[in-house]
């Protein structure tokens, strides 16, 4: 497949380097440093110039490609991209961009703009933290086989019940599976008798209750319609306190600015919107933030959002939820105190990859960024799995591959050593990063 | 110094609008002329009325400066039209010189009750046998044209107002705003008086298919007809001294749905014309008013049927207490008529007692829909107020918050404050105009009002409603009051049908200048 990915930022940069491994990619900025550096370090051919502009494109060899990816920082810019690359070309054209207006726009027709697959970074970075939100002590959450089945990423906290126990003694959960536990540099395929120790990563697969039970065992002080207060009143904490309230939680919204604050509460009928400075920590008294379950904070800076987090969590709060800009950071929050770090960048290379994959993958978590991945598989033939109980498959497969769940005709199965996998089935894979390539080809 | 009507109001521009308005409604005595000629009554009284209208009407149109309709000459057009057009409309009752009537004060109280659709009535002995069909029609007639407004239909008719026509509809019809139903104007006026007119043709054929069944003896075709011009509008002028009363049950379970609908803002029918039923049904103001009307008529009912409220000697009580349909007939009906600001009786709710008269005296400042024939404070004002009070509260515990008050839509912050401030002058000069009705009823000798009394004769005339309690009860008239009196309540039937503001605007100095 040829790619070409126009804007070499955050996004095209980790877009153009994980697809550089399997395909062709072409990379179009104006900025030529970033250009050269990408040249230099993936493979890639680079073009340097605006991507809007057909000649710059036909540079790129437009015509020849499979896919355009536009993932600049500015919608328009991305539109216009892809409208042009239609215009002279038949490839498949996606575009990255933070308003939900154009993203509604598009969902009303598929096709408006010259657009096959939109991204909306901030519509798609608010689900992201709101089914954060919905599990205690997870730092990441994503649903496959529409919503059938869930993969959640816990730490474990220092109280948990579990904390210590060994796998077989935690499993006692039905249609649970345990895919992975992260440590500080390996990815261990859990067995029974593997520990789970306090700071550990674990990655789970099943059914959402059983997930949802399994973070009420994590953390168990956390039962009922949690407390939220989203700090923040960018669109990214317009479309949370908007998500939150469609599940039927009355969040509270804090924006510092006037206007804005007075739009948010015209615009948030179930959120109740409160016009301060989420530093101040009388206002924080006053609005009893002891009782608050969980902080998101979504400021316009990382710096901020990391202030306002630990101020919360220091005054009371007992989960903080931060949005971080710059991917390297995500660990460094995640170290200080912040329960969950949410790179939208990293969620919308996420969502981008799903069209970039070779075969069926349908759905695509990727984990602490690339470590290891999680793929939703519709099962044909030619897979390893069609026909075959798991355990004769799975000598088949590398190392690292986990099937998590198995959904049949839109019900859940539990997948065993001696499940039989049948051609249609969806099959939700947990995969080490290192096997990806020989894994992807074999399912 | 040149004459500029952006900065000064170009007065003659509005009184040339308001000879054109009077020149079209000149045309509307016509109709009781032809009844007078059916009926061998004097057709002279309403062959007067129309001519001068006419000839008034073509004269003030002589002022007109070519100037254009702007924001203050829509204030000033709205304002002098329903001054002018009552004061014309008084030339039937005083040409034809018959009962109370005749006198010139009593005319223009008649008249201006009849076009703000008040419905209090000055006339004691109100019968087809002292005032002739004809007469009693030009009453009718009066609300009808009252009740969806004078200028509204200027405005369906006149292709002069295309422009302008929107703001004097805001000024004239209720409510907080001039809801546009389409793209012009026009097209909206004409839709509002469609509805209007199609409900009172649907009013007068249910009315008088009871008379054809047989179950309503009294309801000829012309009381069918007079009754369906009067439910519309709220009116409550009816063509027979006892009322609603003179009729069968039957004939006032009838009324009920028909004053409910009079008092419902007629842009929700026209949605569900247009195929959205759900703008209806789902709309917070319509719901709040059909609470109100079963809450309020629960409670009377109730009461009715205890015999609680009824005072001890009841002259007309029938067999209201223990009787479940009387109760729950009276107790609604009343409660309708007053909430709409209809204004018909069912009964003489003269005979309850205070307990359940004070129970009444609430609903009086309810007032129906906006956008709807009703008068009075109107419902969806209270769910403002309710909501903002209750913001109020909030923000007192949470001094940071930021609310937004809603209805269907964000209500913006300014209208919240022109609701308020209404609400304020709308009860300011209620209280006021009691004491002063109150006074002047010790100064003469023929009536002397209660504390109740007075202040049910303040709403009632302020909020368009028609009778009171006591001396001026639904079986009595305005009558006994000095002519002072009864100029106030002429000012207060004009600024009340008006929503106050439209009015006192024009009397504040600031409005004659730059």
């Amino acid at each position: 497949m040829y790619v070409v990915v126009v804007g070499a930022g955050e996004v095209g940069t980790a877009i153009a380097t994980s697809l550089s491994e399997n395909h062709d990619v072409a990379v179009v900025d104006t900025d030529e440093s970033r250009v050269e550096s990408l040249v230099y370090d993936a493979d890639v051919l680079g073009v340097e110039g605006d991507g809007t502009d057909l000649d710059v494109l036909e540079e790129a060899n437009v015509e020849d490609a499979d896919m355009v990816i536009a993932s600049t920082d500015a919608d328009e810019t991305n539109i216009i991209v892809c409208s042009t690359a239609k215009a002279v070309s038949s490839a498949f054209t996606i575009s990255r961009v933070k308003s939900a207006k154009y993203l509604r726009t598009w969902q009303h027709s598929d096709v408006a703009f010259g657009v096959d697959h939109m991204v909306g970074t901030n519509v798609l970075t608010a689900e992201t933290i709101v089914r954060v939100v919905g599990l205690p002590a997870a730092r990441d959450v994503q649903l496959f086989a529409d919503g059938l089945v869930q993969m959640a990423e816990f730490t474990i906290p220092e109280s948990s019940p579990v904390a210590g126990m060994t796998v077989r003694e935690a499993d006692q959960y039905d249609s649970l599976t345990f895919a992975a536990v992260l440590g500080e540099d390996d990815v261990v395929v859990p067995r029974g008798e593997t520990v789970l120790s306090v700071g550990d990563a674990v990655i789970v697969i099943g059914s959402p209750e059983s997930v949802q039970t399994f973070s009420h065992a994590l953390a168990p002080d956390s039962d009922g319609t949690p407390n939220v207060l989203v700090v923040g009143g960018s669109d990214v904490g317009y479309h949370t306190a908007r998500l939150l309230q469609e599940r039927g939680l009355k969040p509270r919204l804090v924006e510092r600015d006037h206007d804005r604050a007075r739009e948010l509460a015209e615009l948030l009928e179930g959120t109740t919107v409160l016009e301060s400075d989420a530093t101040d920590r009388e206002f924080l008294e006053r609005e009893h933030i002891e009782a608050v379950d969980i902080v998101v904070t979504v400021l316009e800076n990382d710096e901020k959002n990391l202030l306002a987090s630990l101020i919360a969590k220091s005054a009371g709060a007992k989960r903080a939820i931060a949005v971080v800009d710059s991917a390297e950071y995500v660990d460094l929050f995640e170290t200080v105190g912040v329960d969950a770090a949410i790179n939208p960048r990293e969620t919308t290379a996420e969502e981008i990859t799903r069209f970039t994959r070779e075969r069926h993958a349908e759905n695509v978590a990727i984990i602490e960024t690339d470590r290891a991945e999680v793929l939703e598989i519709t099962v044909d033939e030619d897979s390893v799995l069609a026909g075959r109980p798991i355990r004769e498959s799975i000598a088949d497969l590398p190392d690292g591959v986990v099937v998590g769940a198995i959904t049949r005709n839109g019900e859940f199965v539990v997948p065993r050593g001696d499940t039989v996998v049948e051609v249609g089935d969806h099959v939700i894979v947990f995969v080490d990063a290192a096997s990806l390539a020989e894994a992807t080809s074999k399912l | 110094m040149p004459w500029t009507p952006s900065t000064y109001v170009d007065y003659r521009v509005s009184v040339a609008y308001v000879g054109t308005v009077l020149k079209y409604i000149g045309v509307t005595p016509l109709f009781p002329l032809a009844l007078a000629l059916y009926y061998g009554e004097d057709p002279l009284p309403f062959l007067a009325g129309s001519v001068v209208m006419v000839g008034l009407g073509a004269l003030l149109e002589r002022a007109d400066t070519g100037g254009e309709l702007g924001n203050r000459e829509a204030f000033l057009l709205v304002s002098l039209s329903w001054l002018v057009v009552p004061l014309v409309g008084t030339v039937p009752y005083l040409v034809a010189g018959t009962g109370t009537v005749a006198a010139p004060v009593d005319a223009l109280f008649e008249s201006m009750s009849g076009f703000t659709t008040t419905g209090a009535t000055v006339l004691g002995v109100i019968s087809v046998e002292r005032h002739g069909h004809a007469m009693l029609m030009w009453r009718q007639l009066t609300q009808w044209l009252g009740g969806m407004g004078i200028l509204v239909l200027m405005v369906a008719i006149l292709p002069k107002l295309s422009v302008g026509g929107a703001q004097v509809i805001n000024q004239e019809a209720p409510g907080l705003d001039l809801e546009k139903l389409t793209p012009r104007i026009q097209e909206t006026a004409r839709a509002l008086w469609a509805i209007y007119a199609a409900f009172t043709v649907l009013a007068a054929a249910v009315y008088y298919a009871l008379n054809v069944a047989g179950v309503a003896p009294e309801m000829d075709l012309y009381n069918a007809v007079a009754h369906a011009l009067t439910t519309l509008p709220t009116g409550g002028f009816s063509p027979k001294g006892r009322s609603v009363e003179a009729f069968s049950p039957v004939v006032q379970w009838a009324v009920i749905p028909f004053m409910l609908v009079a008092g419902t803002n007629f842009a929700l029918f026209w949605y569900v014309l247009e195929g959205e039923p759900e703008r209806l049904t789902r709309n917070t103001e319509f719901r709040s008013y059909l609470l109100a009307v079963v809450g309020f008529g629960a409670v009377v009912s109730a009461v009715l049927f205890a015999g609680v409220g009824l005072a001890e000697t009841p002259t007309n009580v029938g067999t209201i207490p223990g009787n479940v349909e009387d109760a729950l007939r009276q107790g609604l009906f009343q409660v309708v008529a007053i909430v709409t600001t209809t204004g018909y009786a069912s009964m003489d709710f003269n005979t309850w007692d205070a307990s359940a008269q004070t129970i009444l005296l609430f609903a009086y400042f309810l007032g129906g829909s906006a956008g709807s024939a009703a008068g009075s404070i109107k419902i969806v004002r209270w769910v403002l107020v309710k909501r903002a009070v209750g913001r109020s509260l909030f923000t007192s515990v949470h001094p940071d918050a930021v609310r937004a008050i809603r209805l269907e839509d964000v209500v913006d912050e300014e209208t919240i404050r022109d609701v308020l401030v209404f609400v304020l002058l709308f009860l300011g000069l209620f209280a006021a105009s009691t004491m002063l009705l109150y006074l002047d009823s010790f100064r003469a000798s023929e009536v002397t009002l209660s504390g109740l009394e007075a202040m049910s004769v303040a709403i009632a005339t302020l909020g368009n409603i028609g009778p009171g309690f006591g001396v001026v009860g639904p079986m009595n008239s305005f009558e006994p009051f000095t002519n002072a009196s009864k100029l106030y309540m002429v000012f207060l039937m004009w600024i009340g049908r008006l929503e106050v503001l439209s009015v006192l605007v024009i009397l504040t100095p600031s409005f004659w200048q730059r």
